[in-house]
């Protein structure tokens, strides 16, 4: 189990959808299977687990569309939390 | 009660809902006497209405500071079956409004939130949902109303239908198709372009008071868009469903919960060849039954609930079982109540007969059962591949 956000996320994503490979490069919106259900669970996922409230401004598909960007997104709402 | 909706003064029942126990005297004072009779009349009348809000049950999950009492998902969950076990059609407008309110708090700007909050707390401002339309009910992609954009705000025009508490509500929460995505939109009912067309005669939830809304030019200003737009504009619609689908678990408990007791009393009481029903094994078998899903069903919303206490994930998924197996147990119960009844069950007037009707809207509502079963599925699907 990952320690860092963006392990964190990827093991999230990789939780939901196990058949998918995905790197933390990888546009998940590009391989098809984000649908609003999930995009709201994703949500609550990253504001559960990094203690956050991501503001509407923030809900931008850029910010969702890879580990690496979602990390991003952490270490800007979080900048205290370690998302190495 | 007459038809007309008058309720009787009483002390009994009277100051704020907090908890189940007072839901419970609340609901056993002011809605199970009269539920039928507003079946009938196809109304909730506004002084149940106005008591709702004296007792603080319309919006209690919102911050005390706009209006409610901060209240935990699992106990506003216990509320809703309380208030489902007296009458589906008042726990349909808290729904409805619940949804709203949650929305407005959750996705709102500062600015919009100081707007409507409060008055949606006190119930001063009731909201509706506005999502079916003639040709799209839980196909939400396939919505056709529109809100197009223009220099000044938003021109909203299309046809919402089966909006419950449409005839009634003050506010409306329009889900509408934007040039990017689907848009969630508050409109004032005295908007001009606005319709309210009262649908009357439905199978069940009667007094729900539902309506066709039409927009016609409906001009808004730029703050009627609530949260996101783009691609996570469908998040207030899944979140908003979301928390509708389990007040309406809550709500079907509570429709099983009524049928529980009723048809406990009624074969406690009914005797056929000198006996009791409820001594006969075929009537033991149906009351055990609802005792073991209600049992169920709750733990089911409760575990909802905590999740969404918590701010889990898994929260939408749980909802989505819990709200398919109480429904689904409560129509089947339902069934079963007017069984046990008898002829009684079918005559004008007998709750039992409400409780069936209104359960079978249960299975409708909120995303289909069928639609329900896709979705818990793929779930299953996607966990088995682990």
């Amino acid at each position: 189990m990952s320690t860092t956000a963006k392990g964190q996320i990827l093991d999230f994503i990789r939780g939901r959808y196990p058949q998918a490979e995905i790197d933390e490069s990888q546009d998940i919106f590009a391989l098809g299977f984000v649908n609003s259900l999930f995009a709201m669970e994703l949500v609550m996922f990253v504001e559960k687990t990094f203690e956050v409230t991501i503001p509407n401004e923030e809900l931008r598909i850029d910010n969702f569309r890879t580990a690496d960007a979602m990390s991003g997104l952490v270490s800007r709402l979080a900048p205290d939390l370690a998302v190495a | 009660m007459t038809l007309t909706g008058t309720v009787p003064a009483t002390a009994a029942g009277t100051g704020p809902v907090t908890d189940r126990r007072s839901a419970r005297a609340f609901v056993d004072t002011h809605v199970v006497p009269y539920a039928d009779a507003y079946d009938r009349s196809g109304r909730v009348p506004e002084e149940l209405l106005r008591r709702v809000a004296e007792a603080g049950l319309w919006a209690p999950f919102l911050p005390p500071d706009s209006g409610g009492a901060g209240m935990d998902m699992v106990t506003l969950g216990e509320i809703h079956e309380e208030v489902g076990r007296g009458c589906s059609s008042l726990r349909s407008l808290l729904t409805v409004h619940t949804m709203v309110s949650w929305t407005v708090q959750r996705w709102g700007t500062p600015e919009q939130r100081e707007r409507w909050t409060a008055a949606l707390g006190r119930g001063d401002t009731l909201g509706a949902f506005c999502l079916s339309e003639p040709g799209a009910g839980s196909d939400a992609a396939g919505i056709t109303t529109t809100a197009t954009p223009t220099g000044a705000g938003w021109v909203i025009n299309g046809v919402k239908k089966w909006t419950t508490g449409g005839q009634r509500a003050d506010v409306f929460l329009v889900f509408a198709r934007t040039p990017t995505s689907i848009g969630a939109f508050l409109v004032p009912k005295d908007t001009p372009g606005v319709e309210v067309l009262p649908i009357d005669d439905m199978l069940g939830t009667r007094a729900s008071m539902l309506a066709e809304i039409s927009f016609t030019d409906v001009a808004l200003g730029p703050d009627a868009l609530l949260g996101p737009s783009g691609f996570t504009a469908g998040m207030v619609l899944t979140g908003t469903l979301d928390l509708g689908r389990y007040s309406v678990a809550a709500g079907s408990l509570g429709i099983l919960q009524a049928c529980l007791e009723a048809s406990a009393s009624y074969a406690a009481r009914r005797e056929v060849g000198g006996r009791p029903l409820a001594e006969l094994p075929l009537i033991q078998a149906k009351l055990s039954d609802m005792v073991t899903d209600a049992r169920a069903a709750r733990l089911l919303v409760a575990q909802a609930g905590r999740l969404k206490d918590a701010g889990e994930s898994a929260t939408i998924m749980a909802t989505w079982v819990a709200k398919y197996f109480a429904s689904t147990a409560a129509a089947r119960h339902a069934s079963e109540a007017v069984q046990i009844h008898g002829a009684n069950g079918c005559a004008p007037g007998s709750p039992v007969a409400r409780f069936y009707r209104d359960a079978k809207v249960m299975e409708i509502i909120e995303g289909s059962n069928e639609v329900q079963r896709i979705t818990i599925a793929g779930q299953a699907e996607r966990e088995t591949t682990r």
